[in-house]
């Protein structure tokens, strides 16, 4: 459980985020809204890749925020980016192997893990020698390589930054099935931020709404998206 | 698709070699042996001397190469760490009389705590501004040795002696007096320094650089202590030009601060640049461009300032058609040519054999 108290992040005169209050219970949380909302800010502030002006983050009762931001991966906050970031130059054991050897896991269970991750993620290589080298993949593949990294070991919270944005369909529905599974596997509390609804109705039991960096609503994923408030800033009446 | 498979991941270290990499670990060690026995019965003592520069300057390429090509981190400030390495073991050559191996390792040691200084602005900073730091130190460190002057046998902290009567050549090790030795004893070393970074970019701290010098955001995201990692970057590049430091004061035996000019640093980057920064072949090239061709042009009544003309239109064209250096794009090229070469001489004789039908 992950829980946000007066979260305020300012940059200069902009505030990105404003005093947003929340809790993430369990399983895979939607975390929706218009661009410049705040979402991929408030995963940074999760990562500890930006400082909050205010506010108080616990995550399964632990203080997030006073955490360096490297110890918090090996604390188990997982995350993927808005712009992919798989290691271009090495293999796709490789790079779900260096998360799992900087996770503090020891070395036994490594090839083990990281095995099982590709597996669960479903990457097209071949499972029991994955050493074909990232750059080689394509988009698809490569956002599954991201999604390994951030399940493999013992991930607690794993934050998902618009896994499917460009992927065609079927890549999509795959992805899906994948993010649902997460919790189920991992134990973990999974936080999806992107902007095609039918991967968020499909992965999410809860959705929370932010807009100008506010919390406009948050609940049961098929009423918030059926919120008046959430229509008119984000969806649009066309939804 | 299934994606091409790449054997021998640095993570399953022991398993058995794919047929290339074996192909490619028997000529290295040919190349090697050939290096080591036969290189110096075929040269005179003029190139052996300019060889042996070449070791000790493939070194410092080498640990260039890792913070330029694995981690991102342009430092321009590799000479004067040389000349630091270099008066370290001077230092301790002349004031003790420890064996040549462990003066090495000495030199080295002091040499990456210094280095390490010299990274903490690396925490911060990346880019031009880091090459700027890092010249700026050098010419410091330039200035330093200038006015203390390097060390020639005298007595007291900084064994200058003024007088520059009677100066003693720094010493060799007993086993590699000669030329020729000293060569060979300085390729075992470069070999040395070599498998070290080998070891480094093919395990933990690899990956880790690999990491950060494609996204630090994504570094940090996998648990990556990127400072750590970068500060181990520069220890691990200080260390290797400190040994060679003092394999270059073995062979000048007398070393002064006016070989250490601060601009070398930047022919240094351009050098390694051309070379090749991702391949340990790429630190062999540019020592060979920054040493052995001045020689070279020298021995043929050549000036060797041409070569600044040289290795700028060389950087450009580099930087603009090989990223990976002549390291890669020689071999490449050479490949496609005889690729054409095989093409047109199949072609040939169809092309006779129609004829005559």
């Amino acid at each position: 459980m992950i829980e946000v108290d007066g979260l305020t992040v300012r940059y200069g005169g902009v505030t990105s985020l404003a005093d947003m209050s929340l809790t993430f219970e369990q399983g895979t949380c939607g975390l929706i809204g218009p661009n410049g909302a705040g979402k991929t800010t408030f995963f940074n502030v999760l990562s500890g890749f930006v400082r909050p002006a205010a506010g108080t983050v616990r995550a399964f009762g632990t203080d997030l925020l006073a955490m360096a931001h490297f110890r918090r991966a090996r604390w188990g906050v997982r995350r993927t980016f808005q712009t992919e970031q798989a290691i271009e130059e090495l293999s796709v054991f490789d790079n779900v192997a260096m998360v799992h050897e900087h996770s503090g896991l020891g070395g036994k269970s490594r090839r083990g893990d990281v095995l099982d991750a590709i597996a669960f993620t479903g990457i097209d290589v071949d499972p029991e020698s994955p050493e074909a080298k990232v750059r080689t993949l394509g988009a698809g593949q490569r956002r599954l390589v991201e999604v390994a990294r951030a399940v493999v070991g013992r991930p607690r919270l794993v934050l998902l930054d618009e896994p499917a944005a460009g992927l065609p369909d079927e890549e999509t529905s795959h992805l899906a099935d994948v993010i649902r599974r997460i919790p189920e596997r991992t134990g973990a509390l999974v936080i999806l931020v992107d902007h095609d609804m039918s991967l968020v109705s499909a992965c999410c039991a809860t959705t929370a709404v932010l807009d100008f960096g506010r919390l406009i609503a948050s609940g049961p994923t098929a009423a918030v998206l059926r919120d008046d408030d959430v229509i008119r800033a984000y969806l649009g009446v066309d939804q | 698709m299934r994606a091409t498979l790449e054997r021998a991941s640095p993570v399953r270290a022991g398993r058995s070699l794919s047929r290339p990499q074996l192909i490619k670990a028997a000529i290295t060690a040919a190349l090697l042996l050939f290096v080591l026995l036969g290189l110096p019965q075929l040269m005179s003592l003029y190139y052996i001397d300019t060889m042996t520069q070449v070791a000790v300057y493939s070194m410092v390429a080498v640990g260039l190469g890792v913070l330029v090509g694995r981690v991102g981190l342009v430092s321009l400030g590799q000479v004067a760490v040389l000349a630091i390495g270099a008066w370290v073991a001077a230092r301790l050559l002349f004031a003790t009389t420890q064996p040549y191996p462990l003066v090495l390792l000495e030199a080295g040691l002091i040499t990456m705590v210094l280095g390490v200084v010299i990274g903490l602005p690396a925490l911060r900073l990346r880019g031009l501004y880091l090459a700027l730091i890092t010249l700026m130190l050098a010419g410091a460190i330039t200035v330093v040795l200038a006015t203390v002057n390097f060390p020639n046998g005298g007595h007291g902290f900084l064994g200058y002696n003024g007088s520059l009567v009677h100066i003693p050549p720094i010493r060799r090790p007993s086993i590699a007096a000669s030329d020729p030795a000293y060569f060979r004893y300085s390729v075992v070393v470069a070999i040395v320094m070599f498998a070290l970074v080998l070891a480094h970019i093919k395990t933990r701290p690899g990956r880790a650089w690999a990491a950060i010098r494609q996204s630090e955001p994504a570094a940090l995201a996998a648990g990556i202590n990127t400072w750590f990692y970068k500060l181990w970057a520069f220890a691990l590049a200080s260390f290797i030009t400190g040994v060679a430091g003092g394999v270059l004061a073995g062979a000048v035996h007398y070393l002064y601060s006016i070989d250490f000019p601060t601009q070398d640093s930047i022919t240094l980057l351009a050098v390694v640049l051309m070379g090749g920064v991702y391949s340990l072949w790429g630190a062999v090239v540019a020592a060979l461009l920054y040493q052995f061709l001045p020689a070279l042009l020298n021995n043929w009544g050549v000036s060797a300032d041409w070569l600044i003309i040289l290795f700028g239109v060389g950087v450009l064209q580099v930087l603009t058609t090989a990223p990976a250096g002549l390291a890669d794009q020689v071999p490449r090229d050479l490949a496609r040519l005889g690729r054409f070469l095989r093409r047109q001489a199949t072609r040939q004789p169809a092309a006779t054999q129609g004829s005559t039908k």
